[in-house]
């Protein structure tokens, strides 16, 4: 028995006669699904299709529902309602393997390989070629079936390589190399480029080219506007869990956004342009969406930073001020020491050297507790595991930090405790049913808004926002935006870090930018550009 | 509370099935006997539950009732000590026990299940040396302490009194003893901060240390409590039996509390658990050996008996874990 054959050389034939005749229903057509978990209703009433052959980019924010799209069409997730056709046929999706026989396969942004297998093990895990029956031995021909299909994808490792030892873009390979194993003919890819390097991505880029030409239909899934630009030949975008809007390849007539009915502007109609999608994703214009009413700080530095490092590795400390009144954005590329240095100040990272100076003061903060006590508060990058305690109620969260101010004679009031989660919970909108529902259930935004209440309550001075609107609604990352303005209104200092650049550009009165554990520079309002940011972000000077 | 009716109500089916079996199992006296080894090794399980609620584990509590029982019986009846001075010296030791568990688990980042596997040879190793591996009784010291705690709280209010009191002579020293303990606990772990920590330690310590908490205080803090109750244990366990053996005294006692803590409600995980369910638990485990016997079941199946009862315990509780989230879902 012939372990691999290759469906898409066989099916080649069909495909070329399928595109041909449009009215030809599509190879894989989403109708109305809807999903809802607790609390969030993450789809309502999408639909989508791909064509084989075609590359279709699934674009939308953080919580926009893409990710729980593609795990329905994968078989990870069921959906409430709606109906999934293969070819005009309905299909039923119920797990992984019903999804895996219609031929789609989901790779995750986190890779599941087996990384202490080699290769070979781990493009044929769960289906190995073996002899002498329920004995089971492992057969060699598993290597020679694993090379033929990582020469198809140009992966030029050994197919007896660890994959722990491999770099990420071909550990990407071996994964995409699994999935054409199954004699997949929908290959989703879930933000397959966010960690790998531009050489890797363009490699990436020709496999899927060269996969298309094949007569595969290939699902895109990226933040990365300027990846879509390049390789989608469709977009679909989804705001809010509905269908906000598609675009095509060259398209010239005028879009028209799904949700309010109304045509985009602009001079490209709905061809596949930055522009186009990031309006159909936000649904407004961005200077509407970013709220910013202008401050001038004054006075001394409320925060002053000096030569501060957490690790022997720097070359050089770090040093920047903080005035009240201002949100200074802070950008940097992944691992650029960002997060660290957040946590250096707030003493949740041992500080090896450099000093802090608070109001013109040395403070010497070694644990979290003295920032808190100082009015330096920081709400961490990863909610989830730093920012609270799931299973808690929102209420418990919100007390946590401030438990002892409402003890009497080491004992809690509960009474005390909960007036103040009812009133952080009013303060902050937190839509939650009530102060005793476990905050892990509530929808991002909300959870983002407990971390939030947990500083609010007391008097913060200096506010330390590390991605505080990654993975949350656009209604609630807005609520954010504006009330960090009216906490910058109020004199606060605000250090806003974030990966998304049009939020740093939105928000802040100037950008700090971090390279490898370094202040790579430092750009004022008028300076500020996407390519300003990038430029100082991946190393390059200053101009 | 879905969770403290499920295990109130095994409690409920082992004691009506105990009831049920021979008009001995009715008795007073068995009674008066379950009360005092569910008083007892209530103690323990509670001193382990707090511990495991901050995601922690002790397993050299065995050893330790060894190395601080024979230490108490060698001042009180070798060296003529009282009672009352050999206490402290005890209780000292298992802060001392629990302060280098909690340094090594928090500071050295050793994991917490091998500190206190190497605790469990080595304390017992230290009271076979300095007993010379011989018995250490008490003779007839510490009368006075044993006419308190080795009998039932009726007698004792009777005698403090010098009435004669018309209530049932049902409920043991050790009992009472346990529940003044556990009354502490409930309102250290369920009414102040500290206990909050506690919860908050063993649920997310990220998010606990991000939230200003101190962890490693409150992890030491939680070893520190267990070895020290676990040294306050052996007191009245030394007085109750006279002699300390330092080769099998509080052998297994560890896994006993565990099962008792788990079978309460205590995840292994950390983050779970309430002083009322350590004590159903405890509750649980110690009638076990009691219905066995009661029912004419041979004693060599005892642990047998314990240790399905514990799967079916945990079992059923992941099965309506999961129960309860489709149904929610």
């Amino acid at each position: 028995m012939a372990l691999i054959r290759f469906p898409l050389a066989e099916r080649e034939g069909h495909v070329e006669e399928g595109s041909k005749n449009s009215s030809m229903p599509p190879l894989l057509e989403a109708r109305g699904i809807s999903k809802s978990f607790p609390g969030v209703r993450a789809l309502q009433n999408v639909s989508m299709h791909v064509e084989a052959a075609e590359t279709l980019a699934v674009c939308g924010e953080n919580g926009a529902g893409k990710s729980t799209l593609m795990k329905i069409l994968g078989g990870v997730q069921t959906p409430d309602a709606g109906e999934i056709h293969l070819q005009g046929r309905p299909i039923a999706l119920n797990t992984v393997k019903d999804a895996e026989r219609a031929g789609i396969v989901l790779i995750h942004q986190e890779l599941n390989l087996a990384d202490d297998l080699d290769v070979a093990s781990n493009i044929f895990l769960g289906r190995e070629p073996t002899w002498g029956g329920p004995l089971g031995f492992l057969s060699s021909r598993i290597y020679d079936d694993a090379a033929a299909l990582m020469q198809r994808l140009g992966l030029d490792c050994s197919p007896r390589a660890r994959v722990r030892d491999l770099p990420v873009g071909q550990q990407q390979l071996v994964e995409i190399a699994r999935s054409l194993s199954l004699q997949s003919r929908i290959l989703i890819l879930d933000e397959p480029t966010s960690s790998l390097t531009d050489r890797e991505t363009e490699r990436l880029f020709r496999v899927l080219r060269e996969l298309k030409r094949d007569g595969l239909a290939l699902i895109y899934i990226s933040h990365r506007l300027r990846e879509i630009e390049e390789i989608a030949d469709r977009v679909t975008v989804l705001r809010d869990g509905q269908n906000a809007g598609e675009l095509f390849r060259g398209g010239q007539s005028s879009a028209f956004d799904a949700v309010s009915a109304k045509p985009l502007a602009g001079d490209h109609g709905n061809d596949i342009v930055h522009e186009n999608i990031v309006r159909l994703m936000v649904g407004r214009e961005l200077k509407q969406f970013f709220q910013r009413s202008r401050h001038v700080p004054e006075g001394l530095p409320v925060l002053s930073v000096r030569d501060v490092r957490w690790s022997a590795k720097q070359k050089a400390g770090i040093s920047f001020d903080l005035r009240g009144g201002e949100i200074v954005g802070m950008s940097g590329l992944m691992g650029a020491g960002r997060t660290e240095l957040a946590d250096t100040i707030f003493g949740a990272r041992p500080r090896i050297t450099g000093s802090l100076i608070l109001d013109g003061l040395p403070v010497n903060i070694r644990t979290p507790r003295h920032a808190i006590d100082r009015g330096i508060f920081l709400a961490p990058e990863d909610r989830r595991t730093e920012g609270l305690i799931l299973a808690d109620s929102v209420q418990q969260n919100i007390s946590l930090p401030t438990l002892a101010k409402i003890s009497h004679g080491g004992l809690l009031s509960f009474r005390e405790e909960s007036a103040l989660a009812k009133r952080m919970i009013e303060m902050m909108r937190v839509r939650t049913p009530s102060p005793d529902q476990a905050v892990g259930l509530l929808s991002g935004g909300n959870q983002q808004k407990v971390v939030l209440a947990k500083w609010l309550q007391m008097r913060p001075r200096v506010l330390i926002l590390d991605e505080p609107t990654r993975g949350i609604d656009v209604g609630a990352k807005s609520e954010i935006y504006a009330l960090m303005d009216q906490l910058a209104g109020e004199g606060v200092a605000v250090l806003m870090i974030s990966s998304d650049l049009e939020e740093i550009l939105g928000m802040s009165d100037r950008v700090l930018v971090m390279h490898e554990g370094a202040l790579a520079g430092e750009l004022a309002r008028d300076q500020l550009s996407e390519e300003a940011i990038m430029r100082l972000a991946t190393g390059g000077d200053r101009r | 509370m879905k969770k403290l009716l499920g295990i109130f109500l095994f409690l409920a089916i082992l004691y009506g099935l105990l009831l049920f079996a021979d008009p001995g199992a009715r008795s007073v006296q068995n009674h008066l006997n379950l009360g005092q080894r569910i008083g007892l090794y209530g103690i323990l399980s509670l001193a382990v539950g707090m511990l495991i609620i901050t995601g922690g584990i002790d397993l050299s509590m065995g050893s330790v009732v060894a190395l601080t029982s024979t230490v108490f019986a060698m001042l009180v009846r070798d060296h003529g000590w009282s009672p009352i001075a050999a206490m402290p010296v005890v209780l000292a030791m298992g802060v001392v026990i629990g302060l280098v568990h909690g340094l090594l688990v928090t500071q050295v980042r050793v994991q917490a299940f091998i500190v206190t596997l190497c605790g469990l040879f080595v304390y017992r190793g230290i009271a076979r040396w300095i007993a010379n591996d011989a018995v250490k009784g008490l003779g007839s010291m510490g009368e006075n302490w044993k006419d308190v705690l080795n009998t039932d709280l009726g007698s004792v209010l009777e005698r403090w009194t010098g009435w004669d009191l018309p209530i049932p002579k049902v409920i043991h020293m050790h009992l009472v003893l346990f529940l003044i303990i556990l009354a502490l606990a409930t309102v250290f772990l369920h009414f102040t901060r500290h206990g909050r920590y506690f919860f908050a330690l063993g649920s997310n310590e990220r998010a606990a240390k991000y939230s200003g908490i101190s962890v490693n205080t409150y992890r030491i803090m939680a070893y520190v409590l267990c070895s020290t109750l676990t040294a306050l244990f052996a007191i009245p366990y030394l007085l109750y039996n006279n002699s300390a053996t330092p080769s099998s005294t509080g052998n297994f006692f560890e896994l006993y509390a565990i099962a008792g803590a788990v079978l309460g409600g205590c995840s292994l995980r950390g983050g779970e658990g309430t002083s009322v369910g350590i004590l159903i638990g405890t509750a649980i485990i110690w009638l076990l050996p009691n219905l066995t016997n009661m029912w004419g079941i041979p004693s060599s199946l005892e642990y047998t008996v314990i240790g399905v009862a514990l799967l079916l315990g945990a079992t059923l509780d992941e099965v309506l874990r999961r129960w309860g989230r489709v149904s929610k879902a």
